[in-house]
């Protein structure tokens, strides 16, 4: 700290740590969030690598099955769906910050305007567990 | 219960050339007082060397922003009871320049404030004889973001402030958008100019902890997304429309 | 010693300093105007005014009757041709707030919205919401930041006023952040530094509120007017002191005793209904309330609590919607600091002391007998509000007369006279030494601040509270001046420069004690009861005697002198005050 003039007071600035987001939970929470943008496009490369060889041929796919099914890949990717689901529900939640929500006559609660989204995941849920059942 | 309470008070004073520390005093832990007045008790009662300012006591003035066990916090209506038994962590905000024990430099804040144009503009020089009508709707539309007090707890939260200084910031942000949606104003251009720059509304990453530190409910974070749809809008039309500058 | 020099020079930023700037600035931007204040401008404490501004707005309302409304609740010791003046200035003035962008409260159809005021026999209160003062010093503040040419010190304590000639030259003042001691020059200096609430122990008023200019003005030789002239407002939270705005009686509330019961149709304020009716029971003026209040108290048919005894204010039957448009801060200062929710519990109240009606001398221009110095708002003392103010008058007087201030200061600068510079810098460096010998490198005082200020308000509190008799008075004018000498001894612990708040407590106390004893004596000298002045060993209101302003003059030794000003009745003699009947 250098030394103090008179009448010319050297502030004490703070410098923020490399590490700002370890220090107070809800910066970490925010990390979190940001990083599963990582784990979602990883998600897509993986849909893109099984679409490859689904049009290849059919051991192509039995490697790729064999593949994912190895329990490191299992553990990964149980890692990734949590992000995934993290990703999804922060940024249902953060909805209402983005949405006007003066759209109607009163100030809306933050549910309203997150609702949509869930009942929508849920609807897609739906249909998409029906189809892998063969319901459909 | 104890009837005291410790408050671990950070201490700086430049004329020392010292760090700054952290002091401990012991205050009476009674069921309705506020952090700030266990300051008070410590300025009054056991070290008058204290610095940290104050004045409403009301939650309205603004004054009495801090760090309290690492939240922004208004002291002023806080109760000490909140943390018992203690012991509780007093500093001042983050983010700004530390001037003296708990009181931060606010100038850069005032310069942001003035910077975003926060006052009502008129380009056709319309001065009606008698007030401009304005519905209730009309009202409610801005009104939430015009109760900011200026505490400046939310630059505290924010950790895009705190890397970037030239972040203008939560509260700014918000009250130029306010003037944006009075039906008074007609300033909107003006203020796109400025606020929609890096340091603006694109600097901000929607941490969101700006809307869940502010006592007064102003939400900022609402007022910064909305004013990125507002330009993202604005930036379409003068891209479709060249010479569309209404 | 930094020195720096100005046309106009305002002290104090609130609502009366804000406004007299920004006159001045659209007035004639070649003037060079500067603002000194000890917080930043948005922290003054116009930002905890709630009710409202009155200000004649509908169609039946006439000027006349706000005159009238204005000089009844004043018991006729307001000027009549100043609220004259300021009755037609009002409504232009709040509606230029409005075109400043004040979110004032509309009508369905897009109009200003009034609400009813105590002592007001109209509609004629603008609000916005229960934070008019908040909103209204917002945009003050944001309005100035528009004009370049008004240059401003934050966060500077101003400790003297330079005077030379006879003629006030400007001010000196220490800037927190550095503790650098500057001489700010001006052709013109502006007092609107607002009231001295913290004189009394328990009181609606923000830390800040400490006098400051008033002593200022007192010391350079301007007196002071009706400072007995102190308002209790009649609904306070116990132990914090804070105000539970008139607009929530204006809305419909109801004072009740321990027994339920609507005590003020006991008080000669009319006869209870359902609905609130102008001018008559909770829409008395504040005086008479506060004083119904304390009757109840004498008669034991209030409650007893820690912090003494209370009323309760009961708003349960206008109901959550009402409550929460109307009057949210109401409920969220109950929520934080009394853990109650009006919806659901009456609220608990105790008379608190609120403003000064009282203040620097001015004319009806702002102008106080001092050249060059003019002042505005509660530090002044035009005088529109005599001996009571009507809610809702003070939030339209800062901007009447924060305007006017500008404009007579204008005028100043362009008749001024050129002066003695190196007089008046020596004046400033015996300030600056004074500070230093008798503050910063002091290390033998005995007496705390605290304590000494513990007890000014005692004794205050004692001898100027709602009634008052010969006796306490006497007792309390004793003590202040055994304090007034205590303060010449004062420890101070704190030697640094930077932000020294010590130094700055120790000013104030300073100036607190000045102010409090102009009030103890001006009390002590009316021998008659007016308004909020009560005494009880002269219950009466003598007109043949008292129908004038008291006025304060400092001596250099001892108690001040105390003269009398008529007071100016223009169309409306002394008559009775009627309300409820």
């Amino acid at each position: 700290m250098p030394q103090y003039t008179q009448f010319q007071p050297k502030e004490y600035r703070p410098k923020m740590s490399a590490y700002w987001y370890l220090d107070h939970w809800r910066y970490l929470r925010y990390a979190l969030r940001e990083s599963s943008s990582f784990f979602v496009a990883y998600f897509c490369v993986i849909t893109l690598v099984q679409l490859a060889a689904l049009g290849t041929d059919a051991t192509r796919y039995a490697h790729f099955q064999a593949f994912m099914a190895s329990p490191v890949m299992i553990v990964i990717n149980a890692i990734a769906l949590a992000f995934f689901l993290l990703h999804a529900i922060t940024w249902f939640n953060l909805v209402p910050r983005v949405v006007m929500r003066q759209m109607l006559a009163r100030p809306t609660p933050d549910i309203i305007s997150s609702a949509p989204n869930y009942f929508a995941w849920f609807g897609a849920t739906v249909i998409l567990a029906l189809f892998i059942m063969g319901v459909l | 219960m104890s009837d005291t309470i410790i408050l671990e008070v950070a201490r700086f004073n430049p004329e020392d050339g010292g760090e700054p520390s952290y002091q401990s005093y012991e205050v009476p832990l009674r069921p309705d007082w506020m952090v700030l007045d266990g300051l008070n008790h410590i300025k009054d009662q056991l070290d008058g060397s204290l610095a940290f300012r104050w004045s409403c006591r009301m939650g309205i003035c603004g004054s009495c922003g801090m760090m309290v066990n690492g939240m922004p916090t208004l002291t002023c209506e806080t109760l000490l009871m909140n943390y018992a038994p203690g012991p509780i962590r007093i500093a001042p905000l983050d983010h700004f320049p530390v001037v003296k024990d708990l009181v931060v430099d606010l100038d850069d804040f005032l310069a942001k404030l003035q910077k975003v144009r926060p006052w009502v503009v008129r380009k056709d020089d319309f001065k009606p004889a008698r007030e401009f009508m304005q519905s209730p709707a009309q009202l409610e539309a801005f009104h939430q973001f015009s109760l900011c007090i200026n505490c400046t707890l939310c630059y505290a939260a924010c950790p895009v402030s705190g890397l970037d200084p030239n972040f203008i910031g939560p509260a700014a942000i918000a009250l130029a958008h306010r003037y944006n949606l009075d039906s008074r104003d007609q300033g909107i251009e003006d203020r796109l100019d400025i606020v929609s720059q890096h340091e603006g509304i694109w600097d901000c990453t929607v941490v969101g902890e700006c809307s869940v530190v502010c006592p007064k409910h102003v939400d900022p974070s609402l007022a910064i997304q909305q004013f990125k749809l507002t330009a993202t809008k604005e930036w379409f039309k003068s891209f479709l429309l060249p010479r569309g500058k209404h | 010693m930094e020195t720096s020099s100005h046309d106009i020079l305002i002290i104090g930023g609130g609502g009366a300093g804000l406004r007299a700037a920004i006159e001045i600035a659209e007035q004639d931007p070649r003037i060079d105007v500067a603002m000194v204040s000890k917080v930043y401008p948005m922290r003054s404490h116009t930002v905890s005014a709630e009710g409202g501004a009155a200000g004649v707005a509908g169609k039946d309302d006439t000027i006349d009757e706000h005159c009238y409304d204005t000089i009844s609740g004043s018991d006729w010791l307001g000027d009549q041709d100043a609220i004259e003046f300021f009755c037609n200035e009002i409504p232009k003035e709040l509606l230029r707030l409005e075109h400043w962008g004040c979110p004032w409260s509309r009508e369905p159809d897009g109009r200003i919205a009034v609400r009813p005021f105590g002592g007001m026999k109209k509609m004629r209160t603008w609000f916005a919401a229960d934070k008019t003062g908040f909103h209204l010093l917002h945009t003050l503040f944001q309005t100035s930041l528009k004009f370049s040419t008004i240059v401003r010190y934050d966060e500077t304590f101003a400790t003297r006023l330079l005077v030379e000639d006879g003629a006030v030259r400007g001010v000196v003042a220490i800037e927190l952040r550095t503790g650098k001691i500057r001489a700010i020059q001006a052709k013109a200096v502006i007092i609107a530094t607002g009231g001295c609430g913290r004189v009394f122990p328990f009181t609606t008023n923000a830390n800040i509120c400490t006098g400051d200019g008033m002593a200022l003005a007192y010391r350079a030789g301007a007196p002071l007017k009706d400072m007995e002239m102190v308002q209790y407002h009649p609904t306070g939270l116990p132990f914090t002191g804070i105000l539970i705005t008139e607009a929530a009686r204006a809305e419909g509330g109801w004072l009740l005793n321990k027994d339920g019961y609507r005590f003020l149709q006991d008080y000669d304020l009319g006869k209870p209904t359902p609905t609130p009716v102008l001018r008559s029971m909770e829409l008395g003026p504040r005086d008479r309330v506060s004083q119904a209040i304390f009757g109840e108290f004498e008669k034991g048919r209030a409650f007893h609590g820690p912090y003494g005894d209370y009323v309760h204010l009961d708003l349960r039957h206008l109901g959550e919607h009402k409550i929460e448009t109307r009057l949210p801060m109401v409920r969220e200062l109950c929520l934080k600091y009394e853990n109650i929710d009006p919806v659901r519990e009456p609220i608990p109240i105790r008379p608190v002391q609120h403003y000064m009606m009282g203040g620097v001398h001015t004319d009806i221009d702002a102008k106080t007998p001092l050249a060059g110095l003019f002042a505005a708002g509660e530090a002044a003392c035009v005088s529109i509000n005599g001996a009571n103010r009507l809610g809702s008058n003070s939030l339209g007087e800062i901007l009447v007369f924060g305007a006017r201030a500008g404009r007579s200061a204008i005028e100043a600068v362009r008749n001024g006279s050129a002066a003695n510079e190196n007089a008046i810098l020596a004046q400033a460096r015996d300030e600056e030494r004074r500070i230093e010998e008798r503050f910063l490198r002091r290390t033998d005082g005995t007496e705390k601040i605290t304590k000494l200020r513990e007890e000014m308000q005692r004794a205050m509190e004692k001898g100027c509270g709602i009634y008052r008799e010969r006796e306490s008075l006497v007792e309390s004018a004793n003590k202040i001046g055994e304090l007034r000498e205590r303060a010449g001894n004062l420890a101070i612990d704190d030697h640094s420069r930077t932000f020294n708040t010590q130094l700055t407590a120790a000013l104030e106390l300073g100036y607190m004690l000045d102010v409090a004893e102009a009030i103890v004596h001006s009390a002590l000298d009316r021998e008659e009861s007016r308004g909020a002045h009560q005494r009880r060993d002269f219950a009466k209101r003598n007109d043949q005697k008292y129908l004038a302003h008291s006025v304060a003059h400092r001596s250099a030794e001892g108690p001040p002198r105390i003269e009398y000003l008529p007071v100016v009745i223009t169309r409306w003699p002394p008559g009775e005050r009627v309300y409820g009947r």
